[in-house]
C-alpha cells in the first residue's frame, strides 16, 4: 500500500448554465454559474464519478491546494486523494459550490445579471433539492449519467440522501455522514439565533450591505460562535480549553479571560472575514426546510422508498447537533425498504466536527466501503 | 464454515428478510446470501467485526444487543438469528422477546453447558474449556451459563414455541439425551 498523498495543486472551473432553473421557493434562476473542482480522471465508461457535497461553510474546494495559495487546503483533504479512503486513483471526484454560496457560484454576493449589481437579499431561497437539481445539470455537462457514489457530511449528507430520491437511477452508492432526515426544533433554534445575529446587525442593511461598502461582520461572527459551540462536544471543549484563564486569575473584565472565549472570538472573526452573511442565512434556511418525509405525512420509510442506491450511514457518538439517533432513523427507514445499508456509530470525542477528522475507524470503514464499489 | 450454518440455511426460504444479531464478520449472512439470496442485515457492536462486515459486503447495523431493537418494525423479518451469542448478552429474556417481535421466527444456537464433558470437567473441579466453550473463565465473553434443559424451561415459561431443535456433539447430530450428549443446540422458535 502506498502512503496517502495529496491530490496536489488544483484549480477551480466555472460552468455557466443558460437554461433557467425552477426553484422550490417559486420562480426560477434565469441563468447561473457553478464553480467546481475535480480530482482524478473520469474513466472511459464514465462510471467512476463521485460527487462530494459540502456543508454549511464548505465549498467546491474539497482537496488539494491552489498554486497561489499553498496554505488553502481543501476541507476534506484527509479523505480525498491517492491512497486515501476516497482514492482518486480509482475515482473521479467532483466538488461543487452550491447555489447561494459565496465561492464563485451564483449567490447573493455574485452579480445579478438583470441589474449588474450584487444579488444581495434578492437572491432567491434555494433548497437542498434545488442544489441537487443544479448538481445534476453539472453532471450532465460533464457527461456523467450515473454517479458511482454521492457523499456528504451534515448538510452535505442531506444532499446525498436527496440525490437518491430525486435521481434514484443516477446514484449507485450514497454515504450519508453526521446528517439527519430533518432538523429537530432545537437544531432549527440554533440556526434562528445565528440568523437573528446577522439580521439585527446594523451593517446588514436588509441584505444589501454590498452597496453600502460594509459587511455585517459582528452578526456573522456571533452566528459562527453559536454554531461552533454546537459543533463541539462538551468533553472536547473541556479537554481543549477547560476553565483555563489567560491571566491565570480572574481580572474582572469583558475582554478575553477564559481560553474558550479567545477560541470562539478567533473562529468568529476568521469566519466573518471570508464568508458571506447572506449565504449563511440562505444555507441555514435550506437546512431547516429539508424534510423529505413531510410530503409523506412524516413517514420516512415511505419517503425513502424511491431510493435505489446502496447506503453507508455514519454518525458520531459525541455529535449532539446531528445526533446518532437521527442517523439511525435514516438507516432503519432504508432497511425497512429492503435497501442495502450499513450503519456505524463512530466513537470519536470531537462532536459534530468529527466528520471532518481522520479518526482511524471512521476512515477504515469508508475505505472498505469505497473499495467494494465497482466502477 | 460453522456446522450450524447448514442447519440454519435449511430453515431459510429463498429471498427472505433475515436479521442476524451478533453477526460477527458477517460470514453467516454472506453464506445465506449466496445459497438463499436473502435480504440480510447484521447487528454488531464491535468496531473490528463491523469493519469486517463492510469488507465482506454485508449490511451491518451498529447497536448494542442488550438494548431493545427500538425503531425496528414488528414482524419485518422472516427470521431473526442469534448464532452462539445468546450466552453473551445480559438481557436474555428481552432479546428473545425482541427477536420474536421483529421476526416471524427466531433461530437461536448456543453452547450446552450441560454437555457431559463439561459436567466431567466441573466434577474434576475445573471450569469447562472445549471446542464449543473455547475460552478460559477469566477471558470468556460468555456471561450466561445455561443448558439445553434450562433454555427449554425458559421458552415454556415465556410462551416461546419450540418449532424445531437440532443438537450436536462437536458438529455431529445427537438424537438421544441431548442435554447430556450434545455440546450445542440450534433452535427454530416461534410465538405460541
Amino acid at each position: 500500500m502506498t502512503a496517502p498523498q495529496s491530490v496536489g495543486i488544483v484549480a477551480p472551473q466555472t460552468a455557466h448554465f443558460a437554461e433557467p432553473l425552477p426553484l422550490r421557493s417559486g420562480g426560477t434562476l434565469a441563468g447561473y454559474d457553478l464553480v467546481y473542482e475535480t480530482y482524478g480522471t473520469l474513466n472511459a465508461d464514465r462510471s467512476n464519478a463521485v460527487l462530494v457535497c459540502h456543508a454549511l461553510s464548505g465549498s467546491h474546494h474539497v482537496a488539494g491546494v491552489y498554486a497561489d495559495e499553498p496554505q488553502n487546503v481543501g476541507w476534506w483533504d484527509n479523505l480525498v486523494g491517492p491512497g486515501k479512503p476516497l482514492d482518486t486513483r480509482k475515482f473521479f471526484v467532483i466538488g461543487v459550490n452550491n447555489l447561494g454560496g459565496c465561492n464563485g457560484s451564483a449567490g447573493p454576493c455574485a452579480l445579478n445579471p438583470a441589474t449588474g449589481r450584487p444579488w444581495g437579499a434578492d437572491f432567491p431561497f434555494v433548497t437542498v433539492e434545488d442544489w441537487v437539481d443544479a448538481q445534476a445539470r453539472l453532471a450532465d455537462r460533464l457527461g456523467i449519467a450515473r454517479f458511482a457514489a454521492v457523499m456528504g457530511g451534515s448538510l452535505g449528507g442531506m444532499q446525498a440522501l436527496s440525490w437518491t430520491l430525486q435521481y434514484p437511477e443516477r446514484v449507485g452508492h450514497a454515504a450519508v455522514i453526521a446528517s439527519a432526515p430533518k432538523l429537530t426544533a432545537q437544531n432549527i433554534a440554533f440556526n434562528e439565533v445565528a440568523r437573528q445575529a446577522i439580521l439585527s446587525d446594523p451593517d446588514f442593511h436588509g441584505g444589501h450591505y454590498y452597496e453600502h461598502g460594509v459587511v455585517p461582520a459582528r452578526g456573522l461572527k456571533l452566528a459562527r460562535m453559536v454554531g461552533h459551540i454546537t459543533y463541539l462536544s462538551d468533553d472536547a471543549m473541556a479537554e481543549k480549553f477547560g476553565r483555563s484563564l489567560r491571566h491565570g486569575k480572574a481580572v474582572y473584565s469583558y475582554d478575553v479571560e477564559f481560553e474558550i472565549e479567545s477560541y470562539l472570538r478567533y473562529q468568529g472573526d476568521k469566519f466573518a472575514g471570508h464568508f458571506d452573511a447572506n449565504t449563511y442565512l440562505l444555507t441555514t434556511k435550506a437546512l431547516d426546510y429539508f424534510d423529505p418525509a413531510f410530503s409523506h405525512g412524516g413517514d420516512l420509510t415511505a419517503a425513502l422508498a424511491r431510493a435505489q442506491a446502496d447506503f453507508l450511514v455514519v454518525s458520531f457518538t459525541t455529535d449532539w447537533r446531528f445526533s446518532p439517533a437521527r442517523s439511525r432513523e435514516i438507516a432503519y427507514a432504508l432497511m425497512h425498504n429492503g435497501r442495502r445499508v450499513s450503519y456505524t456509530e463512530i466513537d470519536c470525542p470531537a462532536g459534530h466536527d468529527s466528520f471532518l477528522l481522520d479518526d482511524q475507524q471512521y476512515h477504515a470503514v469508508l475505505t472498505a466501503w469505497f473499495d467494494r464499489i465497482e466502477v | 464454515m460453522r456446522y450450524d450454518y447448514e442447519v440454519i440455511a435449511e430453515w431459510i426460504a429463498p429471498g427472505e428478510k433475515v436479521l442476524d444479531l451478533g453477526c460477527g464478520d458477517g460470514s453467516l449472512l454472506r453464506h445465506l446470501a449466496e445459497v438463499r439470496q436473502i435480504c440480510g442485515y447484521g447487528v454488531e457492536n464491535d468496531p473490528e467485526k463491523l469493519l469486517a462486515c463492510v469488507k465482506n459486503g454485508v449490511n451491518v447495523i451498529q447497536m448494542d444487543l442488550d438494548k431493545e431493537l427500538e425503531g425496528f418494525e414488528d414482524g419485518f423479518f422472516d427470521h431473526v438469528i442469534m448464532s452462539f451469542s445468546l450466552q453473551a448478552v445480559h438481557n436474555t429474556q428481552g432479546v428473545l422477546a425482541e427477536m420474536l417481535r421483529v421476526g416471524r421466527e427466531a433461530v437461536v444456537s448456543f453452547p450446552n453447558f450441560g454437555y457431559w464433558r463439561h459436567r466431567q470437567s466441573i466434577l474434576n473441579g475445573r471450569m469447562p474449556v472445549s471446542e464449543s466453550l473455547p475460552h478460559q473463565w477469566f477471558n470468556t465473553p460468555n456471561i450466561r451459563f445455561f443448558t439445553i434443559a434450562d433454555f427449554e424451561a425458559l421458552c415454556e415459561r415465556n410462551g416461546i414455541a419450540i418449532r424445531e431443535r437440532l443438537a450436536f456433539d462437536e458438529g455431529k447430530l445427537v438424537l438421544d439425551e441431548p442435554n447430556f450428549l450434545a455440546s450445542a443446540a440450534v433452535y427454530r422458535l416461534g410465538r405460541d
